[in-house]
Parts: C-alpha cells; sequence; structure tokens
C-alpha cells in the first residue's frame, strides 16, 4: 500500500521533472531561485524565533506548578492542529484592513497600518503554527532535565545568563535542534497559509501550486516539488544527526 | 531580568489564543466594522450552512473513514513492528515517518501524476483518502507502537499463549488492551490532523469533492469577512472536541508512566 500510493507517486513526480534542462532552469530563473531564496530565510528566521520564544516559555514553565498549569499548556500546544489556512484568516483579522492592529494604530497616530499581505503577516502566521509545536517539544525537554543542577548553579552564585549559558543551553541543545529542524521544515512546505495570505510574496509552495494550477507546467511543477523535498530533507538529516530524530515532528 | 520570561510567557499565550476569540467573535458580530455596538446575530451560520454545508459532511466523513483505514493498516503493523527485532524492522520504522518529512503538495502532484487519470478516480473522495491515509498513519503508527513497546507485549502474550490462548484470542484480550491508550489518542490525533488538512487536499480536491478547510479557503478569498469568521467558528466546534480529549488522554498517559 505504501508502495502503491506513496512511493511510486513519488517516483514518478522524480521521473517527471527528470529533465535536467527543468532543474537548470528551475535553479537559474529568477523567478524560481529568489521564490527559493525567499522561502528558505522565511522559514529559517521562522525557526530560530520560535525556537528561541518557546526554549523561554519551556524553561520557565517547567518545574513550576501552579493553578491552572494544565489549561495553560494546553492552550499552548493546542493550535498545532489548526490549519494554515484558518491560521492565516486569524492574522487577517489582526492585522488586515479591518484588524485589531489597524484599529489600534489609527486611534494613536490616525493611520490604518495593514502589515497582513507583507513579509511580517506571513512570518506572523508561520510563527503561529511553529510555535506549539516547539513549546511541546521543548517543555518535555525541559521537564526530562534534573532540577537540580540549575539548584547547584544557583547556590554557587551563578548568574541567569550564566545558569542560561552553562546549564540550560547544553541540556536542551538536541531538543532545540531537533525542534528548529521540524519547524524549518514544515515551513518550507506550508501551503495553507501562503495561500492566502502572500499576495505578492512568491514562496515556493505557492509557485508550485501556480506551475501546476494556472500554467499547468507538470514537469516545471515537478522539479521544483523534488527541489523542496530535497531541501526540507537536508534540514531534517541535520537534525537526526544530533540524535533529536524525527520523534520531534509530533 | 526575573520578569523577562513570564512576560514571554504571557505575549507568547495571547499570541495564540488571542486570534482564536477573535475570528470566534467576528463570526457572530452582525457588522465586525461597527465592532460589538453592531450587536451579535446568527445569521452568518445560517450563510455558511447554505454555502458549505457538504464540504463539512464530507470532512467528517473523510476523518471517519481515515480513522478506519489507519486503525486498519496500522494497528496490525504497528503490532508486527513493535514485537520484531530484526533490522529490517527498524528501517521499516523510519521509512514510514517519511511521509511527514515529504512536503503535502509534493506527494499530492505524485499522486495525482500517477492516478489522476485512472477512471473516475480523480472526482471521487477517496482519492482524497488516500492523501489523508497517507498523511495520518505514521501518527498512528508511532503512537500504538509507543504503547506497545511500553506494554512489553512479548511477555503478555507468551504468558497467554502458554495457557492456550489462541493467535486471534491474543491479539484481541491481550494486545489491544494493552496498546489501548495509544491506540485511542493516535485515532484522536488522526481525526483531527484529517478534519485540518489543507496542503495535499488543496490540490487533490475536484470542485466535486470540497473538504472543510478547502472551503474555509474558498470563503476567505470570496465573500464577506464575518460569513469568514462563522465558518472558522464552526471548524473549530469541530476540531476542539477531539482536541480536549487528546489533551486528556495524554495527561492520563502520562500519569501511569
Amino acid at each position: 500500500m505504501l508502495l502503491a500510493f506513496f512511493l511510486l507517486p513519488l517516483a514518478r513526480l522524480v521521473g517527471q521533472g527528470a529533465d535536467p534542462a527543468l532543474y537548470w532552469r528551475a535553479l537559474t530563473e529568477w523567478q524560481y531561485v529568489s521564490a527559493l531564496l525567499v522561502t528558505v530565510a522565511l522559514s529559517l528566521v521562522t525557526a530560530v524565533c520560535a525556537v528561541g520564544l518557546a526554549a523561554v516559555v519551556a524553561g520557565w514553565l517547567a518545574h513550576r506548578h501552579f493553578p491552572g498549569r494544565r489549561l495553560l499548556v494546553a492552550m499552548l500546544t493546542m493550535p498545532v492542529a489548526l490549519p494554515g489556512v484558518v491560521i492565516a484568516f486569524m492574522m487577517i483579522l489582526l492585522m488586515g484592513r479591518q484588524g485589531l492592529l489597524a484599529d489600534i494604530t489609527d486611534w494613536l497616530t490616525g493611520e490604518r497600518v495593514v502589515l497582513a499581505y507583507t513579509i511580517v503577516g506571513l512570518f506572523a502566521g508561520y510563527l503561529y503554527f511553529s510555535l506549539p509545536r516547539c513549546i511541546a517539544t521543548l517543555l518535555a525537554a525541559a521537564e526530562a532535565m534534573d532540577p537540580a543542577l540549575d539548584e547547584a548553579a544557583r547556590m554557587l552564585g551563578a548568574s541567569p545568563w550564566k545558569r542560561v549559558r552553562d546549564v540550560w543551553l547544553p541540556g536542551l541543545a538536541p531538543a532545540l535542534v531537533a525542534s528548529g529542524a521540524i519547524c524549518f521544515a514544515t515551513a518550507m512546505g506550508a501551503l495553507g497559509t501562503a495561500f492566502t495570505l502572500a499576495a505578492d510574496i512568491r514562496v515556493l509552495p505557492m509557485v508550485i501550486y501556480t506551475e501546476f494550477t494556472l500554467a499547468t507546467n507538470l514537469g516545471m511543477a515537478a522539479a521544483l516539488s523534488v527541489i523542496l523535498g530535497v531541501a526540507t530533507w537536508i534540514a531534517l538529516a541535520v537534525a537526526r544527526s544530533f540524535g533529536g530524530g524525527m520523534s520531534a515532528a509530533a | 531580568m526575573r520578569f523577562i520570561p513570564p512576560l514571554v510567557t504571557a505575549l507568547v499565550t495571547a499570541f495564540l489564543i488571542g486570534p482564536i476569540l477573535l475570528s470566534a467573535l467576528a463570526g457572530v458580530t452582525a457588522n465586525w466594522f461597527l465592532g460589538l455596538s453592531g450587536g451579535f446575530t446568527l445569521q452568518w451560520i445560517g450563510r455558511v450552512w447554505e454555502h458549505y454545508a457538504h464540504t463539512i459532511g464530507l470532512s467528517v466523513w473523510l476523518a471517519f473513514a481515515t480513522l478506519i483505514c489507519t486503525l486498519v493498516l496500522g494497528v496490525p503493523a504497528a503490532w508486527s513492528l513493535a514485537r520484531s527485532e530484526s533490522r529490517a524492522a527498524r528501517l521499516l520504522e523510519e521509512a514510514l515517518v517519511l511521509p511527514v518529512a515529504v512536503p503535502g503538495i509534493a506527494t499530492a502532484l505524485g499522486l495525482i501524476m500517477l492516478w489522476g487519470a485512472v477512471g473516475d478516480f480523480r472526482t471521487h473522495w477517496s482519492f482524497v483518502l488516500v492523501g489523508h491515509v497517507l498523511f495520518t498513519l505514521p501518527f498512528m503508527l508511532r503512537s500504538t507502537i509507543a504503547a506497545m513497546k511500553q506494554a512489553d507485549l512479548p511477555v503478555l502474550e507468551e504468558a497467554a499463549a502458554a495457557c492456550g490462548a489462541r493467535f486471534w484470542r491474543r491479539f484481541r484480550t491481550v494486545v489491544l488492551p494493552a496498546a489501548r491508550g495509544g491506540i485511542l489518542a493516535g485515532s484522536l490525533m488522526v481525526v483531527a490532523l484529517s478534519l485540518g488538512e489543507f496542503n495535499m487536499s488543496l490540490l487533490l480536491t475536484s470542485p466535486f469533492t470540497m473538504t472543510l478547510p478547502v472551503g474555509l479557503a474558498d470563503s476567505y478569498a470570496s465573500l464577506r469577512l464575518e460569513i469568514g469568521s462563522a465558518f472558522t467558528l464552526v471548524f473549530l466546534v469541530l476540531l476542539v472536541p477531539p482536541l480536549i480529549a487528546l489533551q486528556m488522554v495524554a495527561d492520563r498517559l502520562g500519569g501511569v508512566r
């Protein structure tokens, strides 16, 4: 079953785009190269920001008990199942023409700021779907750490910065790399968010979609998919070599 | 210094939860442009029902069908993978997570190229089903395998076999109860993921087989803001119960460990 419905279609995909000229065009023509670069840069920035924020949240939540903690954790991790389109729509409500941000800036400065359809809005959407999975992974890793280490460092008079650098960072390193790579991979392939938000910005999954539907350029769509797949795979392979593995994908 | 982590946590929570509340609210306001003072109404939800009832029905049906498929394929596969010590089984376990790593749009494109021209398959709902099963099966497998490995199945099964239980009876009375929690968690995950799947569905669906998330994108693009919000609200009402149940199962499993 896996063979017929997954491996064979993938093989066909590779076969369809197997013309070297197509790959040459995909990797040299500016419209495709720029899309690839934008996608990689956006995914990279998203992954770094999401991991950074999630690490702070996870470090603070781990080993801390207070009423409502379970509810808070649930609220922080549940949005993982929201599809990209819905997230994009929420960003429009937040930063669109009739959004919250526009109302606030209108009230403050008299100008309505609309960011939803710019790279900022797209980044916010990407960050939104990356944060919950990072928090879930990093929280699990932080809980598994021995609280005595941090305690000992504190007793010995280490400053907060020193404790973060010498205790938390080494302890969480595998989880940080693994969740970062997963974020990167998800962001690379994210179609839903871009489908609704990216009017002017060309990210790779959108380019593949337009090549396929509007230009009916099957070969190019296939070649671009393969490039996208390979780029994603490299990111995951890097994560794997750090020992975090795919367990973080959930 | 000390107040930075709690502040970041609060901001992240607001960033994640705020938009959900905002869109839920927008779905029941009479006119979003006027804000809350415009009053509340259910008319947008009614409009959603008129336009998109078929997508809601199809998505619920697909989620159910996907669940059945992943159970039928996933549980026996998980069982044989969890028991086996061979290298091939480890390799296969690794290979099964592949569909998660390959971008959905690539898989969808491959499926269309290979199967798109075969009879009426392309316009039938089962075409979308194939994509959903591919995407969700790894989650079912991972959760079930983890539960089975923890339960120390070989020993339990051997004991049952020594007592004279045949294969089918062992599977039903020993294996399934032992992996119950993992199967339940996997099932809820599968339902939630299938309901919200978009990356593949956008290409796999046809005008005759539009799923809910594709319908959502359609409503965002072409109808007024309040209808999009109301549709989002309907979607959340469908999605949140399995997610809450998932959280509860996860908490209970965590407590057992």
